[in-house]
């Protein structure tokens, strides 16, 4: 019985960390709507600069004020970010400040190496709480009971803060409606700023209390965020309360799960995740989100074909691409052969982000099943590469059939969090069925047969399948399917009134959005002869949408663009420089700044306002669009 | 006037080009080069000490006259930790560099990815650091050597010594993906060959870099084993030490640990190193061979620094590249495979030899047990285990390994 109290007690100490973490991201998506990618490198800061701050003082006066300045000192670095950074790009486009996040991510994981160094650092032991404490013959670590006495005495600080003060008020109101709050004449930017500067606090201060228990390395900011999102959905974003409550419960259900199981661990969260988005599509705390009023991707330029001169500027750009085996080498055409690929895989998410106005993050999911389908079907049943190639993105097609059923049923974040929980389903399928798909080591030796083997043959036909994916994709976009997508995605309920069956329509999208995904994973299996788990993993996923971002989501062929640009930086980088990930980030962070509708839509826009300025026509059409918004 | 600009400008531009492709190709003939690939910005704490250990290697085989009386260069590229990234740095320094070999990696599926390209494309592959047995074994080919002994290897020295203790009782602590699940499955079976009277009593497999020590470490009390088996390492490693020391889950239990000995995961653990686990290592203060000294003494002299295991890694991993091109005076792969089977050269852990039979290295590694010293953690009653008295037969070898 004393063993079970304990393991309760152990994993109330796990929950108490995650929740602080958690806690911060809330009350900053709640206000912002920023998905803070960024939050856990947040939070490894707390860490790097509380092991500076302990190191240097002494004393428990030294350890306790250097773990509350070194949350102090990161949440002054937060506020930087928002008002040099953040602050430029509220008006972006959903999840636009994702990638804005992402990229302060990349260059902070290569930053903090060169500050303190590659090795992992042990901090001290917390003065006061270095032993444990005896119940009935198994230990308690006087630490943990700390933790287990702060979270909820962090819950009720913030509660009172909420519920309390005017400016607990403000936020919550703005978390509610914030256009409505910003109406009433309140200063938005400074409530934003301090809010984040809150959220930044707190991830900081959870980092700096792991100094204890844990080694302070550049890998921590990427352990935590994944889950710490996970525990916000689970308990309903902006909810603190749920917060709490779904720490507490996904770290006991892995506190005892692991008696029984003890490989569950490695899933156990996006399990929980998937079960109770399914049954609770807006988290146990969560509640339902108010109709959008500005609907999410609208297009101030109405889509349009391309006029007859665009399409022979892109007939042109295909056939320069594809004389490239004339003047390149092996390694130029293989990278040609892999931006290809790219962007098959980008502009199958972007089709489903833009048009379908859903953002997947788990699209690695199908990515992986397509590359995985190829493999399992030559290497076990030993078909043609041709069969292959066919057949292989068939596993991606049921992969999305499955899922996309259950997934469309939400919105939102709430439907991103769920395709990440599904992608991480089937990464960790992939990756404990030793005995079918190689676990970690994956399958190897995929490679193409002897008429596409040579890298020119591969490259034309990586390079012919690409151009049709994105033609295909186009002509469903300006099909009647795709007006009905669209209509679905602007105005559900006026959609619906004109019977269009907008579940359907997603769940359609999905699908094809997946197995187009598969597809490029069939290929790249080929591509690189082998595939592994990495294959469907979040940081595939993230890829995609940054590549997505970078293009422009309510532009309606940007992605092609935005994977070019991301993927050929992004091997050029790797093989030039060590500090790729500081670099690639700064370039990021750049473009965020600079076009901050991604590349392609901030060209859109250009090239509207110019033509505008020179037809007289316009003033008519202009007038039309904002009526219909 | 600008269309002159640009004119000049691209005159220029292929001015240089034309001269760099001259020069490239002048040096081309006096130097060789070998491309290199690890995990550098991914895992720094042990890529870090490897590259220094390279650097050295390359300095001292370019000061005694290269080789062959070419100059070596090699050319170092990171992989991000993906294999797919891997890839393209390797066919980026065969195609585009044309090294004569390709070396390196660190993680298993990265070394098993790039030892498949080497298989594909025919180039030579010698594998630095990965562990996995299926590199030489079960997915060996006949492109790839591998350096650092194997996970079987280090399992079956640590059983050697875990064999001779008392426990009945054992419960393992292993990270949840492919080096883990080899590394206790190896382990078990040459235990309980040994020792038919061994119960395990439980396993705790933490997900790689996110273990939740505080209840890992319960389960495993609860199970109540007389001896634990440990593969985590790195933070991992850390945290299950603290949390265990607190909990008191080493107190009256032996613990065999993979790898821990190695300054990359001893040291960090500082004044919490828990003393009398029996490990693999690298005690580089108290190796007293003139092979080492001398290692030892460059190594310092260069960097000021001491060196990790990685830096042995690195330094022999050039080094036997060198002595295996030297050897076959030429770039041919099919020449190299022939001088680098049954290859022996020096190594600062004494003679190594590249086995014929599975490409395998006879480097060998430290066994010991850890300690404190002046709030440091070491490793003391070390003893040097050479490779090659910890492989299995020929005979199960030739099944393992498929034929070329």
């Amino acid at each position: 019985m004393a063993f079970y109290v304990v393991q309760f007690l152990t994993g109330l100490a796990s929950a108490a960390s995650l929740f602080l973490v958690a806690s911060g991201l809330s009350i900053i998506f709640g206000v912002t709507r920023i998905v803070n990618f960024a939050h856990g490198a947040f939070y490894m800061l707390g860490a790097y600069v509380a092991f500076t701050l302990t190191e240097r003082f002494s004393g428990a006066f030294g350890f306790w004020g250097g773990i509350v300045i070194a949350a102090l000192v990161v949440a002054a670095i937060g506020v930087l970010v928002e008002m040099v950074l953040l602050r430029r790009i509220y008006h972006s486009p959903e999840l636009f400040q994702l990638l804005a996040t992402f990229g302060l991510t990349l260059m902070v994981e290569d930053l903090v190496v060169l500050i303190w160094g590659p090795d992992d650092l042990v901090g001290r032991r917390a003065p006061g709480f270095k032993g444990a404490i005896d119940f009935f013959g198994q230990n308690i670590p006087s630490y943990d009971l700390f933790l287990i006495v702060l979270g909820p005495v962090v819950l009720g600080v913030l509660w009172l803060l909420f519920q309390r003060t005017r400016w607990g008020v403000l936020v919550r109101a703005a978390t509610q409606d914030r256009d409505m709050v910003a109406a009433l004449g309140v200063n938005q930017k400074w409530l934003f700023t301090s809010v984040f500067a809150l959220g930044v606090f707190l991830a900081a201060l959870g980092g700096a209390l792991q100094i204890p228990r844990d080694a302070v390395n550049h890998a921590m900011d990427l352990r935590v965020i994944v889950e710490v999102f996970v525990v916000v959905v689970i308990g309903g974003l902006g909810s603190i309360i749920g917060a709490f409550v779904a720490a507490v419960l996904v770290s006991e259900l892995n506190a005892f799960g692991i008696l029984i199981f003890p490989k569950i661990s490695i899933i156990l969260v996006f399990l929980v995740m998937a079960v109770v988005l399914i049954v609770r599509p807006w988290g146990l705390f969560g509640k339902p989100e108010a109709p959008a009023r500005r609907t999410p991707g609208l297009t101030v330029n109405p889509w349009r074909p391309l006029t007859m001169n665009e399409r022979l500027a892109a007939i042109a750009a295909l056939v320069v691409a594809a004389a490239l085996p004339f003047v390149a080498g092996n390694y130029v055409l293989t990278v040609g052969s892999e931006i290809a690929i790219f962007v098959i895989f980008a502009v199958s998410l972007h089709f489903l982000m833009s048009v379908g106005g859903l953002a997947s993050f788990g699209h690695a999911a199908y990515f992986g099943l397509g590359a995985y389908g190829v493999a399992l079907l030559a290497k076990m049943a030993g078909l043609p590469m041709i069969a292959c190639l066919l057949l292989g993105p068939l596993l991606g097609l049921v992969g999305a059939a499955v899922f996309g059923f259950f997934a469309v049923q939400l919105s939102g974040v709430y439907f991103a969090m769920l395709t990440l929980a599904f992608a991480q389903i089937v990464w960790s399928i992939a990756f404990q069925w030793v005995s079918v798909t190689g676990g970690d080591n994956g399958i190897l030796g995929v490679w193409p047969e002897k008429w596409a083997a040579s890298p020119s043959h591969f490259y034309w036909l990586s390079l012919g399948i690409a151009a049709l994916a994105v033609a295909i994709l186009r002509i469903i976009v300006f099909s009647p399917f795709g007006f009905a997508l669209r209509a679905t995605r602007d105005s559900p309920l006026r959609s619906e009134a004109v019977g269009i069956n907008g579940k359907r329509i997603q769940w359609t999208a999905f699908v094809i959005a997946g197995t187009v995904a598969g597809l490029a994973g069939a290929l790249f299996a080929y591509l690189k002869g082998s595939v592994f788990p990495d294959n469907m993993g979040i940081s595939l996923s993230v890829d995609a949408l940054v590549m997505v971002l970078l293009g422009g989501v309510e532009t309606v062929s940007g992605a092609v663009v935005g994977a070019i640009v991301y993927k050929a930086l992004n091997i050029w980088l790797v093989s030039q420089t060590d500090l790729s990930k500081l670099v690639l980030g700064g370039f990021v962070v750049l473009i965020v700044v600079a076009f901050p509708k991604g590349i392609v839509g901030t060209l859109e826009a250009l090239m509207h306002r110019r033509r505008k300025s020179s037809s007289a026509a316009s003033p008519l059409l202009t007038s039309r669009i904002e009526t219909a918004e | 006037m600008r269309g002159y600009f640009v004119g000049a400008g691209l005159a220029i531009a292929v001015a240089t080009m034309a001269t760099s492709a001259m020069t490239t190709r002048a040096l081309a003939q006096s130097e060789i080069k070998i491309g290199e690939i690890n995990s550098y910005s991914l895992l720094p704490a042990f890529t870090e000490p490897y590259r220094k250990g390279w650097q050295l290697a390359v300095e001292e085989i370019n000061a005694a006259g290269g080789i062959n009386g070419k100059k070596l260069v090699v050319i170092s590229k990171d992989d991000g930790g993906k294999p797919a990234d891997a890839q393209t740095a390797a066919n980026e320094l065969v195609s585009s560099e044309n090294v004569a070999m390709l070396t390196g990696t660190f993680l298993s599926n990265i070394g098993l990815a790039v030892s498949d390209f080497a298989n594909q494309k025919k180039v030579f592959f010698l594998a630095a650091e990965p562990l996995t047995d299926a590199i030489t074994w079960s997915k060996g080919n006949r492109y790839t050597f591998r350096l650092r002994p194997s996970n079987y290897m280090q399992a079956a020295m640590l059983v050697e010594e875990a064999a001779k203790l008392p426990a009945k009782r054992w419960a393992t602590i292993a990270p949840n993906y492919e080096y883990g699940q080899s590394a206790v499955a190896v382990f078990k079976k040459l235990m309980s060959e040994k020792r038919p009277d061994i119960q395990w009593v439980d396993e705790q497999w933490p997900p790689q870099g996110k273990i939740d020590a505080g209840p890992v470490i319960q389960a495993v009390a609860a199970a109540n084993p007389e001896a634990i088996l440990n593969v985590t390492f790195g933070a991992d490693l850390v945290k299950l030490v603290r949390e265990g020391n607190t909990r008191g889950l080493f107190k009256g239990r032996t613990v065999v640990s993979f790898l821990t000995g190695e300054p990359e995961y001893l040291d960090p653990l500082k004044d919490e190193t828990p003393e009398g686990w029996i490990v693999t290592g690298y005690p580089w203060y108290s190796i007293k061979t003139p092979e080492h000294d001398a290692f030892l003494k460059a190594y310092q002299a260069k960097y000021n620094d001491y060196p990790r295991l990685g830096s042995i890694v690195g330094y022999q991993t050039i080094k036997a590249a060198a002595a295996i091109l030297a050897k076959a005076g030429s770039s041919d792969p099919e020449k190299l495979i022939a001088a680098a089977e049954g290859i022996s050269m020096p190594s600062p852990f004494g003679e190594i030899t590249f086995r014929k039979i599975d490409h395998q290295s006879t480097l060998g590694a430290f066994t010991g047990k850890t300690a404190l010293k002046d709030g440091k953690g070491i490793m003391v009653d070390t003893a040097y285990r050479k490779g090659s008295d910890y492989l299995p037969s020929d005979a199960e070898i030739e099944k393992l390994r498929p034929k070329d």
